[in-house]
């Protein structure tokens, strides 16, 4: 209930990986922006992968931090996925109005690290990207319109 | 004597209620053979007008005022009356029917009336009163069990339009990986919910990423189902699905256009097969004839 409990931020190579398991509160996400951006800065990560397949509760608030987080993480050349939404959270952003615009979304989190460039462990893979996903802050569905 | 105790018709009512309901009973079914004789099995409704009789003695053993509709006394009567209509309605009575059958309690009770006020010195004075309290309350039960029929019948309905909207939005399997919902009939507010439903459920269950909807039978398409179509796109994408639209109609594309529909962030195909040969491909699948090498 106190303003300390922090959502842990895991590291996997350049992945940073951050499971959402309790209801967020506001404090509780405000810290998280500030740790996840201090994280990518610190580690060089250029991927943010956010489970939040055990959240069931958002609010516009909730929305409106993962679209912050996102747009923070791609101003440090970090993509961000979101991944394992549920169906009510997804109904409920779709009715706020908030359709995560720029975010990449996967089923889970396997998915969503295929999604994401140099998964490779080495701290510096730099021979770059794969070859299907290069731009990785454009929207849905990148190939074949 | 004016005291809570009854008034002298309650008291005489409840009494022939009370004590002489194998005889009303009997009376009840004769009548209800006489009028139903051959047309209806009301068999079942019978057993009900026992219960009935059973539960109003109940209730008038504990309190001998004849329990006005709507309180609390009135609640295990109720649903006696519940029971009768849904045995009627089965039995293939119409609401008038059903109310006629409660309505045929009258005679008997009315000549049990008649003959205790004979037997009781004085009677005749209270016969008139008692009289009129046993018609209301028989009024009143018909009501009920009138008021219980129409509910059931809408209870039907309900559950039927239900089972119609779940049967109308199937969400099934094309490949592995690609669900397709055929829509067919026009989408209201109430069928997006449950397309949007069944669709994310499905989704999860499958793990799957493509989903296509098709509107092939949707006969309109208007700004407001458009607005439901992209709904349901835009929450697919957010769990990490992608939606093709397929089996635009040129009506339908036409209309699109002229409403000023905007489908560009959404993936659009003319038929089904279309639709589903770009998820073969986006899910890395190549569809090829055998016998002629890529």
């Amino acid at each position: 209930m106190d303003g300390d409990s922090r959502i842990p931020i895991l590291r996997m190579g350049r992945l940073l990986l951050v499971t959402i398991q309790v209801d967020m509160h506001d404090r509780m996400a405000v810290a998280l922006q500030e740790d996840l951006t201090g994280q990518i800065v610190r580690t060089g990560a250029t991927g943010v992968l956010i489970d939040i397949s055990a959240l069931d509760l958002v609010d516009s608030f909730i929305g409106r931090m993962l679209a912050d987080i996102a747009a923070m993480a791609r101003v440090l050349d970090a993509a961000t996925v979101v991944v394992g939404m549920r169906p009510a959270v997804a109904i409920t952003l779709v009715e706020l109005g908030l359709s995560l615009e720029g975010v990449q979304t996967a089923l889970n989190v396997e998915r969503g690290m295929a999604l994401l460039p140099s998964v490779a462990t080495e701290p510096d893979a730099d021979e770059g990207e794969d070859e299907d996903d290069g731009p990785v802050s454009e929207a849905d569905a990148a190939p074949a319109r | 004597m004016t005291t809570p105790t009854p008034s002298p018709a309650d008291a005489l009512l409840s009494a022939v209620l009370l004590e002489d309901s194998a005889v009303l009973l009997t009376a009840w079914a004769a009548a209800l053979d006489r009028q139903f004789a051959g047309a209806r099995d009301v068999a079942d409704a019978e057993r009900e007008c026992g219960r009935l009789l059973t539960a109003v003695g109940r209730e008038l053993r504990a309190d001998p005022a004849i329990p006005p509709r709507g309180s609390t006394r009135w609640e295990p009567l109720r649903d006696v009356l519940v029971e009768l209509s849904r045995d009627c309605a089965q039995a293939g009575l119409s609401p008038s029917e059903t109310a006629t059958l409660v309505f045929l309690l009258k005679q008997p009770l009315f000549d049990r009336l008649r003959e205790r006020a004979a037997e009781s010195a004085g009677g005749a004075e209270g016969l008139t009163d008692a009289l009129w309290a046993a018609t209301t309350f028989v009024d009143e039960l018909g009501l009920e069990s009138f008021d219980a029929y129409l509910r059931s019948r809408e209870d039907i309905i309900r559950r039927q339009q239900d089972e119609l909207l779940e049967l109308s939005t199937p969400v099934v399997k094309l490949w592995t990986g690609i669900l397709a919902v055929p829509l067919i009939g026009t989408l209201d507010s109430a069928r997006t919910q449950v397309v949007m439903e069944s669709l994310l459920e499905k989704i999860i269950e499958t793990d799957a990423p493509m989903a296509i909807i098709d509107i092939t039978g949707v006969p309109t398409v208007d700004t407001l189902v458009a607005q439901h179509l992209l709904k349901t796109v835009a929450a697919a994408r957010l769990m990490g699905a992608d939606c093709i639209i397929s089996g635009i109609r040129p009506q339908i594309a036409q209309t699109i256009v002229h409403l000023g529909l905007d489908l560009s962030d959404v993936t659009t195909k003319a038929s089904l097969a279309d639709a589903l040969r770009v998820a073969l491909d986006r899910s890395g699948y190549e569809v090829r004839k055998i016998g002629r090498p890529a």
